[in-house]
């Protein structure tokens, strides 16, 4: 089943015409429309009426996410506000929060896209689709919500939380295909264990899953204990939300939707394209989106292209499933977590450098941060109390600076092991 | 009137205690006094020694956190009674008690009551005003 067939089993040659076509306009509209690219540009000699091949888009700079924090809120807004029709925020991280626009022809373009990936992991116009991503500022909720109304499924735009009624509406409204983190799908299997709710005898077959790193040995246990077929899917609210890439029933790495998003895998250092087949950073650039456009996007997610052609028919090239990040940043709880935000509310709290590390774990399919923090004088008190305070108190600043909560463990002074430099201070415990 | 205590935080894991008490010996340092204040997680020890700054130097210098705090110590009578009286005086004057500790003296004739109020200068007052006996910490080390 496809959505698109034409562009999603169009010809090689064909597309990468297309691409060149898209991306040689895309240029010229920020060019002319974005002052943060025009100067960019202008500095580095760069005119886009002179781009002939796709390879010349190796001559233009990198976006990162520290330019849209630079340009929020709507600095690299490609049209007028006027133009916009919604506006979108990346995810938990308030201090450092970063806002993304869509035309009308954007949130259109994203609901085919986001069809496409629902119809190349099984679903079709009779599935019952229980979306159990937040709805909000967050790309997730909305993006498969409208991509699952496009498509013509019935949605049930359940919202992501209450699990013992997430499962009471699967089993009543005979939900068949769950779209949700994969953590939260093997949380629903321990649910519906504790409920007495049989698996097997629900009407669920299809899961779509995307928002954090997961493995194969998950998908194979999702598989099981919910007796359904898991399907992996990528997108990123910078680029535009879920949509971009999506697994078809091969499940066999995740189709690039390449008329719309040109890649590269790059080496994160040299930031030299990789061989075909090896790991680097993904590197996207928008070919038709209007109100929020990115010329090669450094999204420090790390994968590698699968380049054979794929039984499905279509014409696009895979990518495997996230491996990692090239920065620190966590997803715990789908939610971007940066150390660096932990170091200053510690900095705040004690007046001092802080000695601490993140411990991350996964009890129960549910993740589970814990911060140990040294003791340094400034923040010892010889009554309980007030230690007892002090320990709520970072509770409070990091749960509303990170918008999850965290556990606090106090340790003594010089207990935490010192690096030089680069030294990781996170311990990531998940076993994916 | 107000005497000088150390305090020094504990991780929840075995021998902290005991590496504390060796630094202690090592260095001639006598404890008068102690209390250990604890949760699951952390604990905080208190310490009423006979020489102040040393000890909290060589703590330091073996990697502890320490705190130097004041409290007030009250020199009862080892008798039914004796610490209710002081409690009953705190009380009247509207005084909170953070923490308390107590030991007996050598002799066994007298209880000394280590306590940290809410409101140290108006505890002393009331104290004073109610008869009692205040230690300074040169008193509580010669006892």
């Amino acid at each position: 089943m496809y959505w698109q067939k034409e562009e999603e089993c169009l010809p090689r040659a064909d597309l990468a015409q297309l691409q060149l076509l898209r991306l040689k306009n895309t240029l010229k509209r920020v060019a002319t429309n974005v002052p943060f690219y025009r100067n960019k540009f202008n500095e580095l000699h760069l005119d886009p009426e002179r781009i002939t091949s796709l390879d010349g888009l190796r001559d233009y700079p990198f976006t990162l996410k520290q330019d849209l924090r630079d340009n929020y809120p709507y600095g690299l807004f490609a049209v007028p506000l006027r133009d916009v029709v919604r506006v979108h925020s990346s995810s938990g991280t308030t201090g450092m929060a970063t806002v993304v626009g869509y035309s009308k022809n954007d949130i259109i373009t994203w609901s085919d896209l986001v069809a496409r990936i629902l119809c190349a992991a099984g679903v079709t116009p009779d599935d019952v689709i229980q979306i159990a991503f937040g709805y909000g500022l967050f790309t997730g909720g909305f993006g498969l919500h409208y991509g699952a109304e496009r498509l013509g499924a019935s949605v049930i735009p359940i919202s992501a939380g209450n699990t013992k009624r997430q499962i009471q509406i699967m089993q009543d409204f005979k939900t068949t295909a769950l779209v949700c983190t994969p953590s939260y799908a093997l949380k629903m299997a321990d649910v519906m264990m504790d409920m007495g709710v049989n698996p097997n005898g629900l009407s669920l077959r299809y899961g779509l899953f995307g928002a954090e790193p997961w493995s194969e040995a998950m998908r194979l246990e999702i598989n099981e204990r919910l007796g359904i077929r898991a399907t992996d899917n990528y997108g990123l609210s910078e680029v535009m939300g879920p949509g971009v890439a999506g697994e078809c029933q091969e499940c066999n790495g995740l189709h690039v939707n390449e008329d719309h998003f040109l890649i590269e895998v790059l080496h994160p250092e040299t930031l030299e394209e990789v061989a075909p087949g090896e790991v680097g950073e993904l590197v996207i650039t928008t070919l038709t989106k209007e109100a929020f456009p990115v010329i090669r996007y450094r999204t420090r997610d790390l994968t590698r292209l699968l380049p054979d052609p794929c039984p499905c028919g279509r014409t696009s090239v895979r990518m495997s499933r996230m491996m990692g990040r090239s920065d620190d940043m966590l997803i715990i709880k789908g939610v971007n977590v940066f150390p660096t935000q932990i170091e200053s509310v510690l900095f705040e709290i004690e007046g001092t450098e802080p000695h601490y590390r993140l411990i991350v774990e996964r009890e129960n399919n549910e993740d589970k941060m814990t911060v140990m923090v040294e003791v340094v004088e400034s923040i010892f008190f010889d009554e309980m109390k007030k230690q007892r305070a002090l320990v709520e108190t970072i509770k409070k600043r990091l749960a509303s600076e990170l918008g999850i909560s965290v556990q606090i463990k106090l340790v003594e002074e010089r207990s935490l092991e010192r690096f030089n430099g680069k030294g990781t201070r996170v311990i990531d415990k998940r076993q994916l | 009137m107000l005497v000088e205590q150390i305090a020094v935080f504990l991780e929840n894991k075995s021998g902290r205690l005991a590496e504390i008490t060796a630094v202690l010996a090592e260095n001639n340092i006598n404890i008068r006094a102690l209390s250990v204040a604890d949760t699951a997680d952390f604990g905080i020890l208190r310490l009423i020694v006979d020489k102040v700054e040393e000890a909290k130097t060589v703590l330091k210098e073996n990697g502890f956190t320490v705190g130097k705090t004041t409290v007030i110590a009250v020199e009862v009578a080892d008798k039914t009674g004796g610490l209710a009286n002081v409690l009953k005086c705190i009380h009247n004057a509207n005084i909170n008690v953070e923490y308390m500790y107590a030991f007996v003296n050598k002799t066994g004739e007298n209880a000394v009551l280590i306590f940290r109020f809410e409101k140290m200068e108006e505890a002393i007052t009331a104290l004073k005003k109610d008869g009692f006996t205040i230690l300074t910490r040169e008193q509580i080390c010669e006892l």
